[in-house]
């Protein structure tokens, strides 16, 4: 037996802090999880800025003002699909690298480590909270380019089955990044990534505008296999465009694999 | 009797490129609650860390609960409370809503009102974690550390920068829990702390363990103590050594103050009034110098400082 404490006055305890260990059902976790990720996105400002504010100004500017060639019919024809596909980036890629290498600089990671909630349960839930995001993006952006004159043709089925794939090559990436790199590089490197795919990865700017031997492997970036993607299907009402659909998925499974192997929690 | 240990290391080898953070280490934690105490870079966070399972030892066993901390993770996570010694909580979360969080993640977590009332984070408001002072920050760790009724609680430094008053409730919880129950593992280089609150202390030094024991059995290890009173001058000192237990000494310091050197005990003292009475003296003032723990911690890892 163990004596009474001293100084409390108080021979044995009250109960209330009586051992009643468990973990919560796993979906209960996973939501929790997911809605807090979520709340933080939705509360940082620079957060909001990246993936709602620019590709909601970038869609306007650029539609209403001819400031780049966007070649024949529609400007926001083309420019939509596109913005689209930015709006996937800023989310998958720049916002959860980003928020994850400062979670794990400050030590949240480390200490949902040591929570009942298991990692492929949070990764699970940043996913989630990823998808969430950018279904409130991609409804944002849909009015938006309604109201500008869009007028989308082809497979809806074609164009989520290039967003999932698209994100899954974003987030695998911006993981690898917050999971290798100090919090600061993640934040300086995500940003100038965000920009250069901006201006080089066919969103608002059409590739056949760069020189013939950039093209070439500018078509093989993410940002532009999906918004190129995107435009063949709802600008053109083509098909699956297989070509995309297997940069993005060997983006996907590169960028995922690297992330799975070289992810560091603290 | 004692129950199972809540922790058990044996010969644990933890090293960090060439440095050895922890360099064969050997230790048991019963229920109650255990102090580890040690200068900086003793070893202590390393080898808390490991029982939380965040390292694997290089050699050397580590059972927490009976389990394996990295290979029994999820079956031990839910069971044990960890607070870190800083951070872990989103920049943008409200104290509240964090605490909230971490309960929900746990199948009968306490009430979370009566915590926030009983830490004093009802205050924090709407306040974002990174706004959050030092000591509202400590206090939300540690109620993250308890909210889901763990069996066993890792207090890393858990009242390091706080004021008097936030120490004080984070002592009566460490109290209350214990009373509940509830085993405590805590860290820490304030010796009254360990003092007040441990129910065994285990000193660190250099990654090893150099001492454990109960506070008192520490203080009444290691060099002798003292009772001294004072009384009318001239009394017989040799009278007074006979009296006494025979590796003591009694020696008159100055006129009529006394001092008594040896093994200080109940009987001790007992012996002295009574040798007091014999011969018609009152002290006006009588008091016992037992070895404090930091005595004992100076001892034991010298006064040189540490980097």
């Amino acid at each position: 037996m163990i004596p009474a404490p001293t100084g409390t006055g108080r021979a044995g305890g009250t109960g209330a802090y009586a051992p009643k260990p468990g973990a919560a059902p796993l979906s209960r976790m996973i939501a929790a999880q997911a809605a807090l990720e979520t709340k933080m996105l939705l509360r940082n400002g620079e957060q909001l800025l990246l993936t709602v504010i620019i590709p909601t100004l970038l869609l306007v500017l650029f539609s209403t003002v001819d400031i780049v060639d966007t070649g024949a019919g529609e400007a926001v024809d083309f420019l939509a699909p596109g913005i689209l596909a930015l709006a996937v980036m800023s989310t998958a890629f720049t916002g959860q690298a980003i928020a994850t290498g400062f979670e794990r600089r400050y030590g949240v990671l480390k200490r949902l480590a040591s929570s009942p909630l298991p990692r492929w349960a949070l990764m699970t839930a940043k996913t989630l909270s990823v998808l969430v995001t950018e279904v409130l993006q991609i409804v944002l952006l849909t009015v938006i380019a309604f109201a500008l004159g869009w007028s989308p043709q082809g497979n809806p089925f074609a164009v989520l089955l290039l967003l999932v794939l698209g994100t899954a090559a974003f987030s695998g990436l911006g993981l690898l990044m917050a999971g290798t790199l100090k919090a600061e590089a993640t934040l300086a490197a995500a940003n100038l990534v965000f920009l250069l795919l901006l201006v080089g990865g066919g969103v608002v700017v059409p590739l056949e505008n760069f020189p013939d031997a950039a093209q070439g492997v500018l078509g093989l970036l993410p940002v532009s296999a999906l918004s190129e993607g995107l435009r063949d299907v709802l600008q053109d009402g083509a098909g699956l465009p297989w070509g995309q659909v297997a940069i993005l998925a060997v983006w996907a499974v590169a960028g995922l694999a690297a992330a799975g192997r070289f992810f560091r929690w603290e | 009797m004692r129950s199972e240990p809540v922790v058990q290391v044996q010969a644990l080898v933890k090293r960090y490129g060439t440095k050895t953070a922890v360099d064969g280490l050997d230790l048991v934690a019963r229920q109650g609650v255990t102090a580890v105490l040690g200068p900086n870079g003793a070893g202590k966070t390393t080898t808390v860390e490991t029982c939380e399972g965040y390292r694997r030892p290089d050699s050397g066993t580590v059972r927490v609960l009976g389990l394996d901390p990295v290979r029994q993770s999820a079956a031990l996570r839910p069971r044990v409370g960890v607070m870190l010694q800083s951070g872990g909580v989103y920049s943008g979360a409200r104290a509240d809503e964090m605490l909230r969080h971490t309960a929900r993640l746990h199948a009968h977590p306490l009430d979370v009102d009566a915590l926030i009332e009983r830490l004093g984070l009802g205050s924090c408001g709407r306040t974002t974690y990174r706004r959050l002072s030092g000591g509202q920050q400590q206090r939300l760790a540690l109620a993250m550390a308890v909210v889901g009724r763990p069996e066993l609680v890792f207090l890393d430094e858990p009242t390091a920068g706080l004021d008097p008053q936030a120490r004080r409730a984070t002592w009566d919880l460490v109290r209350d829990l214990r009373a509940d129950g509830v085993s405590v593992i805590l860290t820490t280089h304030h010796m009254d702390e360990a003092e007040q609150l441990a129910d065994d202390v285990a000193i660190i030094d250099a990654g090893r363990v150099v001492a454990q024991g109960s506070p008192e059995e520490l203080c009444r290890g290691g060099a002798e103590n003292t009772l001294r009173f004072s009384g009318r001058p001239g009394l017989d000192v040799v009278s007074l050594l006979k009296a006494l237990p025979p590796d003591s000494q009694a020696d008159e310091l100055t006129p009529g103050s006394y001092r008594v050197v040896g093994e200080v005990d109940p009987q001790l003292l007992a012996t002295v009034t009574s040798w007091c009475a014999q011969h018609g003296v009152l002290p006006d003032r009588i008091s016992v110098e037992r070895h404090t723990l930091e005595d004992v911690f100076l001892e034991l890892t010298g006064k040189e400082l540490r980097s």
